[in-house]
């Protein structure tokens, strides 16, 4: 099912200056939806920007869609979409007439107005650029990033400083460029925005790569869970804990209060209910709680501010 | 690798209207002179809607004629006043657009990422600074009409081939652009806003436009007399107010500057 790669990163460096900022980044990226995930100044624009053909690796290699992006740009840029940061824009251009410029550059572009519909960007009308709100310029820079149809696009960052409604359009956008075989690779701060739409996740940290996997594997991967429930007080924990399978913990933590710790799975589940069944207990508030991404993420990359 | 394999629906696919294939990938450049049009097209409407660029290349020099043709304020020499004023203000509309005008607007184009985007973009970048030319030649066409047509009215009588008149403009169009460029390439922007204008206000005071290179001390009128906008001003007054045939000098100057400055540009460019 997994085709070829879409991007390929090997053993990438990347100086500024005496600063390092890529020292040694693995990363491959297939067809679907890849996100990029790491704290500020961990890479990520750098890798990104390397695929795009914007910096040249000072070792390593980098291939997009099987095309060196410095050597073969002229091939590989019709091909690929890109959403900058902030910026790209004429500051006295329209929204419509940049979009409308930037098709056609492209042979085959998306329908421009339908395009500008779906984005909410029929509502900038005869404004330009620099008196847009962020929103509208992100939403523009997306646009034009997805217009000209590429086999992949690059967004970095493309719902930061977005309303809950902007940020939900872009996601709808992203999964239908998904669904409809287009890869994205998308840089985020946003975990949530992760486990949403990524299929695979890599974890980037002081120019590496710490972490691959669907959100699923990430959270699995290692993480206890726990499995939480109430029920009366002075219920037998040794008794629970026989009934459980090996490596897991159980005590009351208050008074009526219960908590199992362990790779915590549906069978699991219905071992704690069947011993409550056995033991005439009917336990209220029942929960299972799941690492998040976010967990993970904080685990690998450690919980000090950076820069 | 194109077209691409379909995927399995989004595991969490609630929203999207997706699967439809609408944005299927089907990429592609557009045709090379599509694309040079179009950006040639955006390029010429960003200049025209921007205020502050009118007025460096429409508003002062249309002043500056009607003004100096009308009242006597500087000793222009023998003869109309127009046949004077005429040629170098006409050199200055050649270096209002192609240097000060094509700085600026590059300088914030550069800080602002449009460059870097359209780097991403299927434009090649000498398909761009192409774009950029043909912009610069269709606005000097529409200054140098409107131009041309005062100073008929003020009763101007040009002389000398158009010829020549055509190679000394754009010899200085080509002179300016790459003086711009290696400005906006090179400067942060703010630098080269104040320094694109700082330098067209020095150049029109001591470049020959408006007031006479024989009005300098002796000394100075050979130093001034190698700046581009004297070249053109000087090259384009032998050739339109007094007749002569291609002026040798003023030609290599501009050439000079012309494959100079181009070079530098070509060399020290910075994107981003």
């Amino acid at each position: 099912m997994r085709s070829e790669p879409v991007v390929q990163v090997q053993a990438l460096v990347k100086r500024y200056g005496t600063k390092t900022a890529v020292d040694g980044l693995d990363l491959v990226a297939r067809q679907g939806v890849t996100a990029v995930l790491g704290p500020n100044g961990a890479g990520k624009t750098t890798t990104v920007e390397t695929c795009e053909g914007y910096r040249r690796p000072d070792s390593g290699t980098v291939r997009v869609l099987g095309l060196d992006p410095v050597r073969e740009s002229a091939a590989l840029r019709p091909r690929v979409g890109v959403m900058l940061q902030s910026g790209g824009v004429y500051s006295g251009a329209r929204a419509d007439e940049m979009l409308r410029h930037t098709a056609r550059l492209h042979a085959h572009p998306l329908d421009v107005d339908a395009l500008i519909e779906r984005l909410g960007l029929g509502s900038c009308g005869r404004t330009t650029y620099r008196r847009l709100s962020g929103g509208q310029q992100q939403r523009l820079a997306l646009a034009m990033a997805v217009v000209g149809r590429p086999e992949l696009v690059f967004l970095d960052e493309p719902t930061a400083g977005l309303d809950p409604q902007a940020r939900r359009a872009t996601w709808d956008l992203v999964r239908d460029l998904r669904a409809d075989g287009v890869s994205v690779i998308l840089t985020t701060h946003h975990m949530d925005e992760a486990e949403q739409l990524a299929d695979d996740v890599a974890i980037i940290d002081a120019g590496r790569v710490v972490a691959q996997g669907s959100p699923e594997e990430l959270c699995r991967g290692g993480a206890e869970n726990t499995l939480r429930f109430s029920g009366r007080p002075g219920l037998d924990v040794v008794s629970l804990l026989k009934a459980l399978p090996p490596d897991f913990r159980a005590d009351e933590p208050a008074p009526g209060s219960y908590r199992v710790v362990g790779e915590v799975d549906p069978h699991l589940l219905a071992t704690v209910t069947s011993w409550c069944a056995q033991h005439g207990v009917l336990p209220d508030r029942i929960s299972v709680e799941r690492h998040t991404l976010e967990d993970v993420f904080l685990e690998l990359t450690g919980k000090e501010l950076r820069s | 690798m194109n077209p691409v394999n379909p995927v399995d629906p989004a595991p969490t696919g609630a929203g999207g209207t997706g699967g439809t294939g609408a944005y299927a990938p089907k990429p592609g450049a557009a045709p090379l002179p599509r694309m040079i049009a179009a950006q040639a097209v955006l390029e010429t409407k960003m200049l025209l809607r921007n205020g502050e660029q009118l007025l460096l290349t429409v508003v002062i020099p249309t002043l500056l004629l009607v003004l100096f043709s009308t009242v006597d304020i500087v000793d222009t020499g023998a003869g109309e006043a127009v046949d004077f004023l005429a040629p170098g203000v006409l050199a200055l509309a050649v270096m209002s657009t192609a240097f000060t005008g094509q700085a600026i607007a590059t300088g914030f184009e550069r800080r602002y990422g449009v460059l870097k985007r359209l780097a991403a973009s299927p434009l090649p970048r000498w398909a761009l600074m192409t774009a950029k030319t043909l912009s610069v030649l269709v606005t000097e066409v529409l200054q140098i009409t409107l131009l041309t047509v005062i100073a008929f009215a003020l009763g101007w009588s040009p002389q000398g081939s158009p010829f020549a008149v055509l190679l000394l403009l754009v010899l200085g169009t080509a002179a300016f652009s790459g003086l711009g460029l290696l400005m906006a390439g090179t400067l942060r922007a703010e630098a080269t806003l104040a320094a694109a204008n700082l330098v067209f206000l020095l150049l029109l005071v001591g470049g020959g436009v408006v007031v006479p290179l024989e009005n300098f001390p002796a000394g100075a009128q050979g130093v001034l007399g190698l700046l581009p906008v004297s070249a053109l001003s000087e090259g384009l007054r032998d050739v339109l107010q007094d007749g002569a045939g291609l002026p040798w000098t003023q030609v290599a100057i501009l050439t000079a500057w012309a494959v100079a400055g181009l070079a530098a540009a070509g060399r020290f460019f910075r994107w981003e």
